[in-house]
């Protein structure tokens, strides 16, 4: 059966899919093609006429130490909070399938932390783990300074991790338990009848068999915590302390519009577009192979 | 091996009950099969004896030990799914000899029952496929050696046969029990099919509504059905039901005057009382026009099933079907038939349990029975 709408009429078709395609170009390919044009060519920052300088801008960042900071630290808090966030959902999604006593309730108020706006998630997180006030200090009232997210580097990376995997696991965590709600009953059953108790059975059977929804995830938590990692980021370390939360979306903004040299940011916009979608291909390539499709 | 008490079991979701103390002795080493209509509460009464539905009141003794408590793995129980329930990940080898990894068995040995499993139920060439690579026999037949390889003292069938097609069932029917005497395990099968259940069983329990109906052997289920449900549910073509009221010791009235002969010695009845009088269309016997106690019917139809012929007519204005071997018989032409008095069933039209005289026995098939 042929699904997809025939139009005959060119002008409706073009006129009904216009909005769309103005909403993607003005949003999306308009910023696109003003960065790459940008990060070509020197802009001043306060109007005049721009530069084009080919190369440089690339030579500049790719020599920059501190670039090369933030690249690292980037791959730490994607690795890190990737895994607890896929984790801890695999986990409750897990628990609630099992339907134990109050899961509806809990399966309602998982998802709720997605709802929530990044900044509004940092702030949350803020004062929880501030060393002075939050319930950390209580902590760091029996072991002065143990905990200090403004003054070391690690605890200021496992805040912002925390923090973000908090609001990613809700979205997962209904993504597998949709993937395991699909798994039939009877595959559950009949491992229970070979033996296997509820751990083993999560498993051989269940785990295996979201492997397809794992993959899924996992690309887009990946690519999530590349790009979308900003609010949580200026809200509660912003940056520091010495860097060690200068994830590569921050210093874009920063160096774009703290620091107002456009073409740099531009120039990382670029590296950083590059970076996902080099990341996505890999994955889809090499990792989404070793998936089986039940 | 074992044998299986089932004693005052009940079920019930929240408030609605789905058995109604159910009481049941599975011998070691019987072939029982459990026939109803879908929703009788078959299944729930297998999957109460796997451990895969809760036990809400009474309990299920597993040679001789109480398992209501245990989990499904300590039972040692082993059950082919209707769906087979084949893990798609994993090949048929793994399916088959996924029980034995649980158990911690070495990979030689395990590698070595699956081996002489898969000959047993000829898989040998499919041990490196996966599931989705099989037919619907074949898929079957990994079920059943993934139930068999671990030796369990209880096999469990939930309607195993109903998604193959019907020459495959035949066949997988005559496995099946050509298994169970080679492996002579106490095994328990759900079906709604008649002649899976006549054919498979050493003893039917017919349920309905979430009771049972009538327990024994198929043969005397046939013969001698306890309930008007298990006649019509038992037999095809199925019984003949015609409703009618007892106007004499020795006779029964159809609603518009026919009346049926009865035997008086075999039948305890209250003149008044409405009847429901069975036939089996196979029991009917054609006569002369003019003999004796004849009812002269029309034949509206009839289905020529190969070795013998169906016949459709009415008898005081109900559908009655004539089975009969060679008979040359047309449509719209007249058929003279006696019904023999030693061969018809009586059941009470209110309660539907079979009206009969201690001691008493229907027609020749019973003798067979005895």
């Amino acid at each position: 059966m042929d699904r997809r709408a025939t139009f005959s009429n060119l002008w409706l078709a073009g006129a009904l899919v216009a909005p769309q395609i103005l909403l993607v170009v003005v949003f999306f390919y308009w910023p696109t093609l003003q960065a790459l044009y940008w990060a070509f060519s020197t802009q001043p920052p306060f109007g005049g006429t721009n530069q084009w300088v080919g190369w440089q801008n690339f030579q500049q960042i790719f020599a920059d130490a501190v670039y090369w900071n933030s690249v690292r630290v980037s791959i730490i808090f994607a690795i890190l909070s990737t895994a607890l966030s896929i984790g801890m959902a695999l986990l409750l999604a897990l628990m609630i399938d099992r339907q134990l006593a109050g899961h509806k309730a809990y399966r309602f108020v998982y998802f709720w932390p997605y709802a929530i706006a990044a900044p509004a998630v940092g702030l949350a997180f803020r004062f929880i783990f501030a060393p002075d006030a939050g319930f950390v200090s209580a902590i760091n009232q029996l072991a002065p300074n143990l905990w200090n997210p403004a003054l070391k580097g690690w605890d200021a990376m496992i805040l912002i991790v925390i923090a973000n995997s908090w609001k990613m696991m809700a979205y997962n965590f209904i993504f597998f338990l949709a993937a395991l709600q699909s798994i039939p009953r009877g595959l559950i059953e009949a491992a229970a009848m070979d033996g296997s108790g509820v751990l083993r059975r999560a498993r051989d059977i269940q785990i295996p068999l979201l492997a397809p929804t794992l993959f899924f995830l996992l690309v887009i938590n990946v690519t999530e915590s590349f790009v979308d990692s900003f609010g949580i980021v200026d809200i509660t370390t912003g940056g520091g302390p010495a860097r060690a939360t200068d994830l590569m979306v921050f210093k874009i903004y920063s160096d774009g519009f703290k620091g107002l040299d456009y073409s740099m940011a531009a120039a990382q916009s670029i590296v950083l577009m590059l970076l996902v979608i080099g990341l996505t291909f890999v994955q889809f390539r090499y990792i989404e192979k070793r998936v089986h499709y039940a | 091996m074992a044998d299986i008490a089932i004693r005052n079991v009940e079920k019930s979701y929240s408030k609605t009950a789905v058995l109604h103390g159910i009481n049941l002795e599975i011998i070691d080493g019987e072939f029982l099969v459990i026939l109803g209509p879908s929703g009788c509460g078959k299944s729930t009464l297998l999957r109460m004896i796997a451990g895969l539905e809760g036990i809400t009141r009474g309990e299920i003794a597993i040679g001789g030990r109480v398992v209501n408590a245990l989990e499904p793995r300590e039972r040692g129980c082993a059950m082919v799914f209707q769906n087979y329930a084949l893990y798609p990940h994993m090949t048929v080898g793994e399916n088959i000899g996924y029980a034995l990894k649980v158990a911690g068995l070495p990979k030689v040995e395990r590698e070595r029952r699956v081996a002489e499993i898969a000959q047993i139920v000829g898989l040998e060439a499919f041990l490196a496929r996966r599931p989705s690579e099989l037919s619907g026999g074949q898929r079957q037949r990994v079920a059943m050696g993934r139930a068999m390889i671990r030796e369990p003292k209880v096999f469990l069938f939930d309607e195993p046969l109903s998604n193959l097609d019907a020459k495959l069932r035949v066949q997988m029917r005559l496995e099946i029990r050509r298994l169970h005497q080679r492996l002579k395990a106490t095994s328990v099968f759900v079906t709604h099919d008649q002649i899976e259940a006549m054919s498979l069983a050493d003893r039917i329990v017919v349920m309905n509504q979430g009771r049972i109906e009538q327990a024994g052997p198929p043969r005397q289920l046939y013969a001698e059905p306890a309930t008007r449900f298990v006649a019509s549910f038992l037999g095809a073509p199925a019984m003949n039901l015609l409703p009618a009221t007892i106007v004499a010791k020795d006779r029964a009235r159809m609603a518009d005057g026919t009346e049926i002969a009865l035997d008086p010695g075999r039948f305890v009845v209250e003149i008044g009382q409405a009847v429901e009088i069975g036939i089996r269309p196979e029991d009917v016997m054609i006569v002369w026009p003019g003999s004796e106690g004849a009812h002269a019917l029309e034949v509206e139809f009839t289905e020529d099933m190969g070795s013998s012929r169906l016949i459709h007519t009415r008898l005081g204005g109900m559908e009655f079907t004539v089975l009969q071997p060679t008979a040359q018989i047309e449509a719209q032409s007249t058929l003279h038939i006696n019904l023999p008095e030693n061969v018809i069933h009586l059941f009470d039209a209110r309660t539907g349990s079979r009206l009969i005289r201690a001691g008493a026995t229907i027609g020749t098939l019973a003798s067979a029975a005895a």
